[in-house]
This record gives C-alpha cells, sequence and structure tokens, in this order.
C-alpha cells in the first residue's frame, strides 16, 4: 500500500497542473473532430465520477454496494426537475441539489449495511436499483406526464450562455469533475478516508478503537452516491442527452462495478483507469471487427466477445492482481524509474 | 364473497407455484454454498448458459430431446470441472468478497459464451407441456392452475426430496458436509477436495438446467432467464443462504407474497411491483433476522 501523505509532494503538484493543461488547453486545441468529445471524453469522464462514488463505498470501506446506476438515475432525473420547475435555477446549483437528492437515497438504502455486509448488502442496494428506476418510471411527475418515454434533455446554460457544442459540454465536465476528484483524493487520504478504511479492513476493531461504524457507514453511502448522483446527471445531460429510466439499468451498475474493480479497488487514478478501459475496450473489438474482419464478425458476437473477455479478465485480476490496474501502472512505473536511476549510476 | 376467495386462492397457488421457480435457482445457490462457502453469483448466467445450450443442441443439430438433455448435462460438468480448476483453486483461502466478484466475472464468461456460440435471439422450449389451465382442476376445484406451473412445482419437489437425501444419507453427502464445514480438516482426513467441488459445480449445473428449462418453457429461452435469477438472491435471504428446504421455502413465500402484492397492492401504484417488491421483503428480513429463516446464525470473530 502507498503510504499517505497528509501534505502534497512537488511532484503531485506538477502532474495536476500537466494535467490541468492537456486537459483545459491541450485537447480542445488539439482535438477538433466532434466524436472523440461525444462518444469518448464525454461519458469517460462522467463514468469515471461515477466509477469515483462506487470506488468510495466499495474501495474505500469495502461494502459490496450494487447499485451506482439507481443513485445515477436519480441525480439525472432530480437534474431535470430541478430546472423544469425551479425558474432561474442555475445549472451547477440545480447538479449539486440533484447530488444532495441522490446521497438521501444513498442513506435510505445504506441503511441495511449496518446489519449485513457482503452479499447480503448487494442484495439490499439491488433493492434501491429495482425501486428507484421502478418510481421515476411509473410515476408521471418524474418524467413530468411525457408518454414517449424519451425526453429530451435541457440545454446546459451557465451565466446566460448556452453550452450545448461537444467542446463546450467537455469544458463543464471538466470544470466539475476535477474539483470533485480532487476533493474524493483528499477525503480519501485525510481523517475520512482512514475511517472508512479502518471500517473496511476490520468493522469491529475500527468500532473499538471509536470510529463510529453509523456515522461512518452512512457518510460513506451519501457521499458515494453524491457522486454518483452528480455524474447521473451530468451523463444524461451531456451524453445521452435525453432521460429514460431504461438508461439506467441494472446493466450501467454492473458496469461501474467492473470499473471499479478492473481499475484497482481502494485507488482514484484507477477509477480513471477502469473507466477508460471499459469504454475503450469495445471501441478497439468494433474496430478490428470492422476493419480486419470487414464486419464479416456479426455485431452481437463482438458485444458477446466483449462479455466474455470482461469476464475473463475480472477473474484473471482477482487471482494475480487483486488491486487492479492502478496497481500495474504503479509497478510498472516505478520499474521503468529504476531503470533510468541504474542507467545515470 | 366465496369468488373473492377463490380468487385469492387462485392467486396464491399461482404465486406458490412461480415460486418454485425462484426455488430451483435457489438451490443450485444453496448447493455451492453449502460445500464451498461461495456465493455463486454466476448461478444465473448457468441457468442461462445450460438451457441455451440445451435449446441450441435440439434445434441447430436436430439432436432428440434426450440426448440433447444428456449432452448439455456433460456441458455443465465441464464448465464445473473449468471453473473448480481456473477459479476456485487459484482462489483457495482468499476472503469471501474476492470469490463473490471472481463469480462475478465467471457469470459474465457464461453468458457471452453462451450468446457468441448460439445468437441472441429469443428461442422458444417446448416440453410437450401446455401453459394452459389443467381441464380436471379447472372443473372441479374452479381453480385456474397452469400444468407447466404444476409440473415445475413436481420437478422442484422431486430435485428437493432427492438432494436432501444426498446430502443426509450418502457417504458423499457427509463429505460435502465435512468441506463446507472446514475445507482444511475435511481434506486432512483423506476427503477428495477436488471431487467434492467438481461434483458440487456438476449438480448446481443440472440444477441450473432443470430450472432453465422450466423458465424457458414458459417464457421462452432469453437473456432476461439472467434477471429473473436475480431474484433468487432475495430467496435466498429470506430462505437462510445454507439451508436447502430455506430455499424451498423462500422461493415459495417471494412467489406468493409477489404475487398477492402485485395483485392487490400494486394497481394503486401503476403495477410491476414485483420487480423490487422481493428485494425490499429481504431488506426487512435482514433488518429482523439476517441469517434468513433456517440459516445458521453468523458469528464473526475478531
Amino acid at each position: 500500500m502507498k503510504p499517505i501523505f497528509m501534505t502534497y509532494t512537488r511532484g503531485d503538484l506538477i502532474n495536476l497542473a500537466i494535467l490541468l493543461i492537456v486537459g483545459v488547453v491541450v485537447i480542445p486545441m488539439t482535438v477538433s473532430s466532434g466524436y472523440w468529445y461525444t462518444s469518448i471524453l464525454i461519458p469517460w469522464l462522467c463514468l469515471a465520477l461515477a466509477t469515483i462514488g462506487q470506488q468510495i463505498i466499495m474501495g474505500y470501506t469495502g461494502q459490496l454496494a450494487l447499485g451506482a446506476a439507481g443513485f445515477m438515475a436519480a441525480g439525472a432525473f432530480a437534474c431535470f426537475n430541478l430546472i423544469l420547475r425551479v425558474p432561474g435555477i442555475p445549472f451547477v446549483g440545480a447538479l449539486l441539489i440533484s447530488g444532495l437528492i441522490a446521497a438521501a437515497f444513498g442513506i435510505l438504502f445504506g441503511l441495511p449495511s449496518l446489519r449485513v455486509r457482503g452479499i447480503y448488502l448487494m442484495v439490499a442496494t439491488l433493492a434501491s436499483q429495482f425501486f428507484i428506476i421502478w418510481m421515476i418510471d411509473k410515476f408521471g411527475w418524474f418524467k413530468n406526464y411525457d408518454s414517449s418515454g424519451i425526453i429530451t434533455a435541457q440545454d446546459i446554460v451557465i451565466m446566460g450562455k448556452p453550452f450545448t457544442s461537444p467542446i463546450e459540454m467537455y469544458l463543464v465536465i471538466v470544470a466539475v469533475v476535477t474539483p470533485m476528484t480532487l476533493i474524493a483524493m483528499n477525503m480519501a487520504r485525510g481523517s475520512t478516508g482512514r475511517n472508512w478504511m479502518s471500517v473496511r479492513d476490520m468493522d469491529i476493531a475500527a468500532e473499538s478503537m471509536g470510529v463510529s461504524l453509523l456515522k461512518t457507514k452512512l457518510q460513506a453511502f451519501a457521499i458515494s452516491s453524491f457522486y454518483c448522483g452528480v455524474a447521473g446527471a451530468l451523463f444524461a445531460f451531456t451524453y445521452l442527452k435525453s432521460l429514460e429510466p431504461v438508461a439506467f439499468d441494472i446493466k450501467l451498475s454492473f458496469k461501474v462495478l467492473f470499473m471499479v474493480i478492473l481499475g484497482g479497488l481502494g485507488t482514484i487514478n484507477g477509477a480513471f483507469i477502469g473507466a477508460g478501459f471499459i469504454l475503450l475496450f469495445p471501441v478497439l473489438l468494433n474496430y478490428i471487427g470492422n476493419n480486419v474482419f470487414h464486419g464479416a464478425i456479426d455485431a452481437t458476437i463482438i458485444s458477446a466477445i466483449e462479455q466474455v473477455v470482461f469476464g475473463v479478465l475480472m477473474i484473471i485480476f482477482m487471482i494475480y492482481e487483486p488491486l487492479g490496474m492502478a496497481k500495474l501502472w504503479d509497478t510498472t512505473k516505478t520499474k521503468i524509474i529504476g531503470l533510468i536511476n541504474n542507467k545515470k549510476s | 364473497m366465496a369468488d373473492q376467495i377463490l380468487f385469492f386462492i387462485e392467486v396464491v397457488v399461482g404465486g406458490l407455484l412461480a415460486g418454485t421457480m425462484y426455488s430451483l435457482v435457489a438451490l443450485g445457490f444453496v448447493l455451492i454454498y453449502k460445500a464451498s462457502a461461495t456465493f455463486n453469483f454466476s448461478q444465473g448466467a448457468m441457468v442461462f448458459f445450460a438451457v441455451l445450450a440445451f435449446v441450441g443442441f435440439m434445434q441447430d443439430f436436430n439432436v432428440p430431446f434426450v440426448l440433447a438433455f444428456f449432452l448439455a448435462v456433460f456441458l455443465m460438468i465441464i464448465v464445473g470441472l473449468c471453473t473448480e480448476r481456473l477459479v476456485l483453486r487459484p482462489l483457495m483461502n482468499q476472503s469471501e468478497d474476492t470469490l463473490l466478484m471472481a463469480t462475478i466475472g465467471l457469470g459474465y464468461v457464461l453468458e457471452g459464451l453462451a450468446q457468441a456460440m448460439w445468437g441472441v435471439e429469443v428461442r422458444r422450449l417446448d416440453l410437450g407441456i401446455k401453459d394452459f389451465p389443467i381441464p380436471w382442476i379447472a372443473d372441479n376445484l374452479k381453480l385456474f392452475i397452469s400444468a407447466i406451473d404444476l409440473t415445475a412445482g413436481i420437478v422442484a419437489f422431486g430435485m428437493i426430496i432427492g438432494l436432501t437425501l444426498l446430502f443426509k444419507y450418502t457417504k458423499m453427502g457427509l463429505g460435502l458436509r465435512a468441506v463446507a464445514d472446514d475445507a482444511g480438516a475435511a481434506s486432512s482426513i483423506g476427503i477428495p477436495l477436488k471431487h467434492i467441488m467438481l461434483l458440487v459445480w456438476s449438480a448446481a449445473g443440472v440444477v441450473a438446467l432443470v430450472a432453465g428449462m422450466m423458465w424457458g418453457a414458459r417464457a421462452g429461452v432469453q437473456f432476461a432467464l439472467v434477471d429473473l435469477a436475480l431474484k433468487a438472491l432475495p430467496v435466498l435471504i429470506i430462505g437462510g443462504f445454507s439451508s436447502i428446504p430455506g430455499a424451498i421455502i423462500g422461493g415459495l413465500l417471494i412467489g406468493a407474497v409477489e404475487k398477492v402484492l402485485e395483485v392487490y397492492i400494486g394497481p394503486f401504484f401503476g403495477g410491476a411491483i414485483e420487480g423490487w417488491a422481493p428485494y425490499v421483503l429481504a431488506i426487512f428480513f435482514l433488518l429482523y433476522r439476517p441469517e434468513g429463516l433456517f440459516g445458521e446464525k453468523i458469528i464473526r470473530r475478531v
């Protein structure tokens, strides 16, 4: 395990500066095709944010929850209704309030975690997944009595300026995801995160050390679903551009779970790596299918192969590297630095 | 009034019979949990995989019914063998959560393989049993009970008796229980751990095949089976993870309660509460009786 530094080192600050420059200056200046934004960068950042949420509850607090998509749906529809019904609400405000609404659901469905863990908790959180989707689907109010089932999301308007082109939406997402990631990293390495991890590693011991299980677990659930809620709202408003409960079904929950596990349990950068991999791998497979086999392989077969690969990878990572791709990345980095240092001396 | 009572009984009986289907899936879970303390999340995928292979053999290769059945059983044994070799053995002595996540991966592999081999379209499965009310019962008792539901009930009941006998009275069953209790101690007195695991995964595969055939004959063989099989999880929570009778009673309870709720309370909320009612029921059980109706009390030590 990486030692936890309470202050940022100079290397951290340099990394952050480089990432920010690449994200805010280099990418918007060099990448001009809309495809990159709408199909890769935007969903990647949205899902990475949801993955951070799942990471907090699963990787840091050790609670096997499987309802990320439910909370995402709650956030998305809360945001839709807030913008629809509260005149003049700023988009960022609506985004934060929808995160809070998702957090309220998180606390409610996190209550069973005080009594149970493991697969028992998984079943309890499945209830949230099915219940939230059902509720949105059945009560017309949430969908503004739209009978078609698919509602177009409103345009994002910040300070009177509409953000509708792919590149503008991308910048909005960066502006939301960057601070939230930094906050998550800070929480994870501060006392909050230590409480989470102590509950994960041995809850009874944590309790006897004076960590309140009730507070820690519910806090983790609330923060986790806050992240999922915000991510869901962004996902619906920028990527899907529509709101339909079906988009947030259990498959999406599993996807986010896979992103956490393949990316690496208990790492924030793993969330980005995992989300990137799960998102890009199907693109790669489709590319191979179209260009190497010239469409000779059916699209359904390709998606089946994709499932098999994800499953196999999951098993392999569980056996050989339970800490996922983030750990692999760390090890490779250390090795390369070691090689460079050896050559110097 | 009499009509209403009759209708209520019909709803309950229909629910109970549908519940036996959940029981069948849950049974596979319990088998594996009893022998290896592994929550096999891939049981639903195994149901889908097994029955799709069975239907595939029959429809794509024109294999006769009985032969297709045995081919599917053989296939499930191979799946069990591979699982034991490639997943369980490398993960021996890992935490329950790790194993659970590995079986989620396994489920994905099985779902993907099944679809890659046999395609994704919905297939009809005709077992020669009609999904119509049995005339004799409808005439004499004024209850409408579907023949296929009744068959599923009888099959489930037969399997339960068979498995209970296997666990209670055979040497193999004794070995199974010993391994479940303490795998290390069991292997040190010479119980072949590998064979026991293989046996239990194959048995779970056969149970999955039968469950899939019953579901498939009713609703068509399709991917939705995997989601339906998820409902076996609340069944297990209510019945207890390590109890065969618990799986049955939990399944019946879920089946009956969800139908009654759907028919009598559902209309007030726009219906389709079947989707989440079992899970909420399971949450209430978790709050008051986390070990389930028949499960062993969970004791955790620091």
